[in-house]
């Protein structure tokens, strides 16, 4: 670093519009993968592109692609997508202070609540940046989320049968890279993975598409009941790297 | 079709819905150290199940197909690799389709 530099205050707003860009790119192509996985569940390019616009949050896209190529339980498929959006309500919590207050500013923040915009929004020194930060990271990835889903639905579709491309691999992959980094946070963490896994197969010969995964959540339960920690939810991904 | 429209819409109302919440209610709501663990422990158990529901099942079946298989297992060692999100997904696509293509699985 050199001290030839005497504008110390718009350095430091340069980083937080920086880290989001960066970290929204990153994160942004993936939407990719998810048209590609809609328009293997039997999804319509704008049915795909909808979803990304308005649901906004991988995860839970993810999981209703699953439920569509499951072909029956989307009533199920429905209720376990909302469910893991859950989280994003615990990430808006903790950014409230910093986000608008109130008036259509703040209905427009509240569609950027996801992992990505909290990690940024949160890593950053103070409130000016922790908003820009925001800013920048839900723009980025909003952009190229939405992009990216067109043109992995468009793309998917005339490449060849999902089978073939093994798109059905894509959503199994996705959800394991997504907690991957919380299993390696605990033991807990991953007793609640695997036993919410065993609940989900064990059940599945016996109970409507979709409920399965549904019920996993008590394994959640238990495992919060077993090892209350105090401390404030993560987001999924580790925080952007800064040189 | 018109049944996957309603499934998107609810889940975007749905998906909406949670995260204004957060921006909503007061901070007092959630701060139940219990609660809050079962929110962070939450999306663990319901993506595992999901991982562990579309690796191993045909509709209400239990079944192992191995290319799929093959390629999460390529997802793992990408994942223990340090990869980025979409080269494990890249990775875990190309050993599925790849195996398929040479009739092995």
């Amino acid at each position: 670093m050199t001290d030839i530099d005497d504008r110390p205050a718009q350095r430091a707003l340069a980083r937080p519009v920086r880290d989001g860009m960066a970290l929204g790119l990153a994160v942004g192509v993936s939407g990719v993968a998810f048209g590609a996985a809609a328009a293997g569940s039997g999804m319509n390019v704008a049915q795909a592109c909808v979803l990304s616009l308005l649901a906004f949050t991988g995860a839970s896209q993810f999981a209703l692609a699953g439920a569509v190529a499951g072909g029956a339980g989307l009533i199920g498929g429905v209720a376990g997508a909302i469910l893991l959006g859950s989280r994003n309500a615990l990430y808006g919590l903790r950014m409230a202070d910093l986000l608008p207050r109130r008036g259509v500013r703040r209905l427009v923040a509240a569609h950027g609540v996801i992992d990505e915009t909290t990690a940024v929004t949160l890593a950053q020194p103070d409130a000016a940046a922790a908003r820009l930060g925001f800013l920048a990271t839900f723009a980025t990835i909003y952009l190229t989320w939405n992009l990216t889903t067109l043109l992995g639905a468009f793309g998917a579709g005339r490449l060849g049968s999902p089978q073939a491309l093994g798109i059905d691999v894509v959503g199994p992959a996705a959800f394991l890279a997504l907690i991957w980094p919380r299993l390696r946070a605990g033991r807990t963490e991953r007793a609640v993975g695997l036993a919410g896994a065993v609940i989900a197969l064990a059940t599945t010969p016996f109970l409507p598409t979709g409920v399965p995964v549904i019920l996993a959540a008590t394994a959640a339960l238990a495992g919060a009941l077993i090892s209350p920690q105090p401390g404030a939810p993560q987001p999924d991904i580790p925080q952007p790297e800064v040189p | 079709m018109t049944a996957v429209w309603l499934a998107v819409l609810l889940t975007a109302a749905g998906c909406y819905a949670l995260k204004l919440t957060g921006l909503v209610v007061p901070k007092g709501v959630l701060s139940n150290p219990r609660v809050r663990r079962f929110a962070e422990l939450v999306p663990i158990a319901l993506l595992a199940a999901l991982v562990a529901v579309q690796s191993f099942t045909a509709g209400q079946s239990l079944t192992i197909d191995t290319a799929r298989l093959a390629g999460l297992g390529a997802a793992v060692v990408a994942l223990l690799l340090r990869a980025p999100f979409l080269v494990v997904i890249v990775v875990a696509a190309g050993t599925a389709a790849g195996l398929r293509a040479l009739g092995v699985a």
